[in-house]
């Protein structure tokens, strides 16, 4: 009996273990953007205009033109995204075309974020003539986002029950009714946490901006959806590597503000998950 | 339920939230969708006769002066919206060439190829020098070697010189860092330093060579390696790299780089940086670069380039 | 339920479903094609024997691919061989062992990790880490395949670790309350109930580790050193290598459309795409085989 527990004791030692290599660096990291960077955050810092070379004055346009790309991509992203999620999990039956589908799903997961940008690039610049512009940026990375919606979304319409739709159904009424009124309500929390984390990444991608909208100066805001921007990750990359002499309160305040945009849309999906998990009916 | 009360919460903030987003979107476009329709307008400036936007893309060498002089010039001419954005040379005479910038920078000249595929889009390139450049060759502060000659560089460069013993320092591996093959100068060093300017040598550099995606890379990299040496332009060396003095070969004096031996010749690796049009600029960036020019090349020093000699004209097409 | 008739607007709102959810085969396949088209000719410019070969010099016309294809292999392969048993271990861990306490900051801290962008780590490791590998590994320099992979595995890990969580999490409470009534302990309920019955999760979290992982750019383009060097010495764990993304990264805004370079880069993006979807293949296959027998997903 007590070798069993030992064995188990030794073991969870292990896993504290892994789970500290993985932590340990996190706070490190974190901790050190933030202590370094959060002398540099003030108003001017956040609403003001790049000045000298970018050494001085704020990064609004960079912060406004994340904003933008995110929510450019979360309108595209999200309606196909949970569309094929409700369809994979309420409508296809298990043929080769709904295998292909999945297939195609893992696929895009899969497809490197440059070889998005080489897609957005000749897509939604050159073919379809937006020029480099918030339009091509935000639909390259609309497309790449929608593995992790669709995938987040589906798992969560496939953890309702299937007595809730058998229920809606004998009740009577079509397969959407049952869906719109029952099913999609109750993986609502688990789907509104997928499209967080896919845009939470979407965020702070810099490869499938870097030729589809990103721009290294543009000191003015966008007024169209076909204008060029900066953006937080492709500013924070060329004042770490492109410019000589940035003060690293400039840099680190940047990556301050890039993480603590990207950590609000992280405890939002998290506590929406950890809120509903718990009341969950079933 | 709790979800039900979330759902409807949420359905109102979504819809909020779109229908902010679309008003945003159809405002703006409509105040200002002057870029509108086919983002396929080659050029782009001076459209609405009010504000001209000059897009200036290329090499990363020169982004820096790029930027400095937009943001003077800007300062003055409030009609003028100049972005400025790197990724080499070869960037900016390809989007040149595809037609989607008006100016494009590069720290070396057009080759052969891309001046024929100008000529097949429609346009001849017009070359102007802005400003001349030092090619500094750094390596970590403590390595106690001071200066190599051309040859030295090129052997070690191409793999045939391997440890620093070999050229009077330590008994360490060198290690090589260069900028990526984008760069105006990558191509420049290989062609002047590598193959020592001679069109016969086909020399490259070896691939153990490690092509660094900018500046920054290549002084992060040599501030804390003592088997590092690189190369890169005068205004990128950081005061915590050592510069070495080059000797054009055996027997001749070493020089270090500097403003003055740039302009008197000494400095064996010194080149010219370059803004290439498409065709001969008119109207905005025509004054833009003649402000360049002329106002302009005060600022030049400043940012660790070398100003023209005597303030001189931009030369004609190639 | 409201209405006992079927409205018509319902069964316009199932077809628009049914499109949306074809639009993912779509969207793969207009990537593959549009790759397909700038890339074949690449091809059929030059002999595959020259397009295989160890010198990558595209500004100067050699483009031999190797070097670059097996530099990404490495650097995968390696990042997932330490990321995949380490975010097994911490989901397990988090999940199964950490009281909830622990839970509570846990959870959010990886999922901070998640959150941090590749140009961050990336700067990161730049600065910090390849340094240290230098110093304490007495390689030449830090920019090494072996500092690229930890990256890599730092930035696969926030996936895996999701993915296989949300695994464990979808095993149903009896599973383990039967493990444990069998007088089991947690350790072997969790080793040999709880984690077999969640192993295609654990799958799919390898592979989108994977995914994550050989399609990483900015981080790998700032820590490996881009050497085209060919990794098939002993040493060439810590020396410099060069993956297929950072090429196209970096070489990609200079080529003028219909060059050679041009078609080459996104050759090296056909070839991108088909490894990824022979990996994504196989895995695809286990998943369906499990799915198929029933049981847990």
């Amino acid at each position: 009996m007590t070798a069993r527990l030992v064995v188990q004791r030794l073991g969870f030692l292990l896993l504290g273990l892994a789970a500290l290599i993985v932590i340990a660096p996190i706070l490190v990291v974190v901790a050190g953007i933030v202590v370094r960077g959060i002398g540099a955050i003030s108003w001017e810092f956040l609403a003001g205009m790049p000045r000298s070379g970018m050494k001085e004055g704020g990064i609004l346009p960079a912060i406004v033109g994340t904003l933008l790309l995110t929510l450019g991509t979360a309108v595209v992203a999200v309606p196909v995204g949970v569309g094929g999620a409700v369809y994979l999990s309420e409508y296809a039956r298990d043929t080769a075309f709904t295998r292909a589908i999945r297939l195609a799903i893992v696929n895009l997961a899969g497809i490197p974020s440059i070889v998005y940008g080489l897609f957005g690039l000749g897509m939604f610049v050159l073919f379809l003539r937006f020029g480099t512009s918030i339009l091509a940026g935000s639909l390259t990375l609309a497309i790449m986002t929608l593995p992790v919606v669709i995938s987040t979304s589906e798992e969560a319409l496939r953890a309702v029950p299937t007595e809730f739709r058998t229920v809606a159904a004998s009740l009577g009424g079509t397969r959407w009714q049952g869906i719109r009124t029952v099913v999609l309500p109750q993986a609502l929390p688990g789907i509104i946490t997928g499209v967080l984390l896919g845009l939470l990444r979407a965020a702070g991608e810099t490869a499938p901006i870097l030729f589809t909208v990103a721009a290294f100066y543009l000191p003015q805001l966008p007024h169209s959806p076909l204008d060029q921007t900066m953006a937080l990750p492709y500013h924070l990359y060329v004042i770490s590597t492109q410019v000589p002499g940035m003060p690293p309160g400039v840099q680190n305040g940047t990556a301050f503000v890039l993480l603590a945009l990207v950590l609000l849309l992280n405890f939002a999906a998290a506590w929406i998950r950890r809120h509903f998990r718990r009341r969950r009916p079933w | 339920m709790g979800t039900v009360r979330l759902l409807r919460s949420v359905r109102r903030l979504a819809l909020a939230a779109l229908s902010m987003a679309a008003l945003g979107l159809a405002g703006c476009a409509a105040a200002g969708g002057r870029e509108g329709a086919a983002g396929s307008a080659a050029h782009k400036a001076a459209v609405s006769g009010q504000v001209s936007t000059i897009k200036n893309i290329g090499s990363d060498t020169l982004v820096n002066l790029a930027l400095a002089w937009a943001e003077a010039y800007m300062a003055g001419h409030s009609e003028v919206h100049i972005s400025v954005t790197g990724g080499g040379s070869g960037t900016g005479i390809a989007a040149l060439i595809n037609g989607t910038i008006q100016l494009a920078n590069a720290s070396r000249a057009m080759s052969a190829e891309e001046v024929e595929s100008a000529r097949r889009n429609g346009f001849e390139p017009v070359q102007h020098a802005v400003a001349l450049d030092a090619i500094a060759v750094v390596v970590n502060p403590a390595n106690p070697v001071n200066g190599l000659t051309l040859r030295q560089i090129a052997e070690i460069y191409t793999g045939r010189i391997r440890r620093w013993s070999e050229v009077g320092g330590e008994d360490r591996p060198i290690v090589l860092l260069s900028r990526e093959s984008n760069s105006g100068t990558y191509v420049y060093f290989i062609e002047r330093v590598i193959r020592l300017g001679r069109k016969d040598n086909y020399d490259l550099p070896s691939p153990e060579t490690l092509l660094m995606p900018s500046s920054e890379g290549i002084s992060a990299e040599v501030r804390q390696n003592p088997n590092a040496i690189g190369y890169d332009g005068l205004g990128y060396v950081t005061m915590d790299q050592k510069v070495l003095a080059v000797a054009a070969a055996e027997g001749e004096p070493y020089v270090r780089p500097d403003a003055a031996t740039v302009l008197d010749g000494s400095y064996p690796i010194a080149r010219p940086l370059f803004m290439y049009t498409a065709g001969r600029p008119g109207g905005a960036i025509a004054a833009y670069l003649s402000w360049i020019l002329g106002e302009g090349q005060g600022r030049v020093q400043e940012i660790g380039f070398v100003p023209l000699p005597g303030g001189a004209e931009g030369r004609g097409a190639r | 339920m409201k209405r006992s008739r079927p409205r018509w607007s319902d069964f316009a709102v199932e077809a628009l479903i049914r499109v949306l959810g074809f639009s993912t085969v779509g969207f793969v396949l207009l990537i593959f094609a549009f790759l397909l088209r700038e890339g074949l000719p690449v091809f059929f410019k030059l002999p595959a024997a020259a397009l295989l070969g160890k010198l990558w010099y595209p500004t100067f016309g050699k483009f031999g691919g190797l070097p670059l294809i097996l530099g990404s292999l490495l650097v995968t392969l390696l990042a997932v061989l330490i990321a995949l048993p380490l975010g097994v271990a911490t989901a397990v861990f988090v999940r199964e062992v950490a009281p909830r306490w622990a839970r509570e900051f846990l959870k959010p801290l990886i999922e901070v990790l998640a959150g941090i962008p590749s140009v961050v780590l990336g700067f990161f490791g730049m600065t910090m880490v390849a340094p240290l590998v230098r110093q304490w590994l007495g390689a030449p320099t830090g920019l090494t395949a072996f500092t690229g992979a930890l990256v890599l595995a730092y930035m696969s890990l926030p996936t895996i670790i999701s993915v296989a969580e949300d695994a464990l999490d979808a095993v149903p409470r009896s599973y383990r309350d039967a493990g444990l009534a069998m007088g089991a302990t947690r350790w072997q309920t969790t080793w040999r109930v709880v984690v077999p019955a969640g192993r295609s999760g654990v799958i799919i979290a390898g592979m989108l580790g994977m995914g994550r992982a050989i399609g990483e750019t900015m981080a790998v383009m700032m820590v490996t050193g881009n050497a085209a060097r060919l990794p098939l010495d002993a040493a060439a764990l810590f020396k410099p290598v060069r993956t297929m993304t950072a090429t196209i990264a970096a070489e990609m805004g200079e080529v003028a459309r219909g060059g050679i370079h041009y078609h080459a880069l996104f050759g090296i993006g056909i070839v991108l795409f088909v490894l990824t979807f022979l990996i994504n293949l196989a895995a695809a296959r286990v998943i369906f085989r499990r799915r198929r027998k029933g049981g847990l997903r």
